[in-house]
């Protein structure tokens, strides 16, 4: 049966500390980026620009809320919606210690991959609903990349669960208990890591939201709290990012010394920063090689790499 | 259990309803992808995980993405024209049709010639087994009607060269 009061305690927990590492994380990528580029940063509001954040926050309320008349109403609305409750889904199944998930499925990572799916309709049916030429630009952009990088996620996940032998996220760190998946699967972690990044339109995969083209891309119309959602749900994507990367292939909350939870955050903080790393440093890559590299580069790649470990795997077997 | 079951049926059941009757195609597509989520959940319920999260990934989040580009890139949405079409009289048909089986369901509830609501687990496992097992010949079967799509949309959408035009 199931505890509950424990489940609820643990869901609270986890949308809280999610959610409010989300806000927070906008403060420590613009501070990283000032670092990076020998600047400041924001430094005003509270000890060192902690606060920003939520200032950020009482501007975003406190800005007119704006729907464009042209607009398609409902689904306009309902759109920012879309971005930040298919995220926060996805956490219901990464589990942070042995104990410490919401939802330990079976079938856990399809889970995830169903939610990063449905999460492609915030950006295209967001293009739709503004009616404006540069958000329909964005959304259609954004089309041709989700789809073509959900394949390369699916497949390059297929590795790690290969070598488990199961669906399930908590199954999966356990059966790296003394190899991280890393190794074996390299060509796998680099596959996901870059369908990963182009899922959660992040630098250099940023095109459906380029500001030098587009304005802003899908979310162009957006103003207020919405823009606010759309934006918290870009940092949901790369914290989300971040933990599965760790889970499937940097052994979870596996390590020495240190309590579980500890190494799952330090593991974890590492790849956001990463992912803040590649902004301050690469440019965007144009949209056409974006595609092109897709299918003729990593796609294979992901097969043979599937290919292989499925070989290993059986000559193992016996 | 059962109550999620009939809330999920319920669900699926208006949305598909919604849409035919929707005059506009793009929230009659949404509609569709309500539908679809609906469909996973019951699939769910009814043990199939595996089967419910294809149902997402696939239908849910590829099939009907393209649908609703394709049908976004139509432009202006015929409205006006989808309501003239969207007479009582096209209903008459289906609504008959329809009837018809309304009245052998209600026929078979009132015989109570009925198996209850069965909810056996089946594991991604056992699914895979089978579907390479025994009904290793309709994976092939689905694969060799896949390939000819997969070759002519390449051959579509190859690159002709100016000397061969």
């Amino acid at each position: 049966m199931i505890d509950w009061s424990r489940t609820a305690l643990t869901i609270v927990v986890i949308l809280g500390g999610v959610l409010t590492l989300a806000g927070m994380l906008i403060w420590v990528e613009r501070r990283l980026l000032g670092i990076w580029q020998e600047r400041y940063g924001p430094n005003r509001v509270g000890p060192g620009g902690l606060l920003q954040s939520l200032a950020d926050m009482i501007k975003m309320f406190a800005k007119e809320d704006w729907i464009p008349p042209f607009a398609d109403k409902v689904v306009f609305v309902l759109t920012p919606a879309i971005v930040v409750i298919t995220a926060l889904m996805s956490f219901a199944v990464v589990p942070i210690t042995p104990g410490f998930v919401i939802a330990d499925l079976n079938m856990g990572i399809l889970f995830f991959l169903a939610m990063s799916s449905l999460a492609a309709y915030s950006v295209i049916i967001g293009g739709w609903a503004s009616n404006s030429k540069f958000a329909f630009l964005g959304s259609l952009r954004a089309i041709a990349q989700l789809l073509s990088y959900e394949v390369f996620m699916g497949l390059s996940v297929m590795g790690a669960v290969l070598l488990a032998g199961s669906f399930n996220l908590s199954e999966i760190v356990e059966a790296q208990r003394h190899l991280w998946f890393v190794v074996p699967q390299f060509l796998g972690f680099l596959g996901f890591f870059m369908a990963g990044l182009a899922e959660a339109h992040r630098t250099p995969f940023d095109m459906p939201e380029a500001e030098a083209e587009l304005v802003a891309g899908y979310h162009a119309e957006y103003s207020g709290m919405k823009f606010g959602m759309f934006f918290v749900g870009e940092y949901l994507s790369v914290i989300l990012l971040s933990a599965m990367i760790v889970i499937l292939f940097f052994g979870g909350w596996l390590g020495p010394w240190l309590p579980p939870v500890v190494w799952f955050f330090l593991k974890t903080s590492i790849f956001i920063v990463l992912i803040f790393l590649i902004r301050a440093t690469w440019p965007r890559v144009r949209f056409d090689q974006l595609l092109s590299f897709g299918w003729k580069v990593v796609m294979p790649l992901a097969l043979i790499n599937l290919l292989v470990t499925g070989g290993v795997v059986l000559w193992k077997a016996g | 259990m059962e109550v999620l079951f009939y809330i999920a049926a319920a669900v699926t059941l208006v949305a598909t309803v919604r849409v035919i009757t929707h005059v506009h195609a793009v929230h009659a597509l949404l509609y569709l992808v309500v539908a679809l989520i609906a469909l996973a959940l019951i699939f769910y319920l009814l043990g199939a995980q595996f089967a419910a999260a294809l149902e997402i990934i696939i239908y849910g989040g590829a099939i009907m993405v393209l649908f609703i580009f394709v049908v976004m890139l139509l432009g202006p949405l015929a409205v006006e024209q989808e309501k003239s079409w969207l007479t009582p009289g096209t209903w008459v048909g289906p609504s008959v049709l329809a009837l018809v089986l309304l009245g052998e369901v209600g026929y078979l509830i009132a015989a109570g010639d009925h198996l209850p609501i069965d909810f056996m687990e089946t594991r991604e496992k056992g699914l895979s087994i089978a579907l390479y097992g025994p009904y290793v010949i309709g994976v092939e079967l689905a694969s060799m009607l896949l390939l000819p799509g997969l070759i002519g949309a390449y051959h579509l959408g190859r690159r002709v060269s100016k000397e061969s035009r």
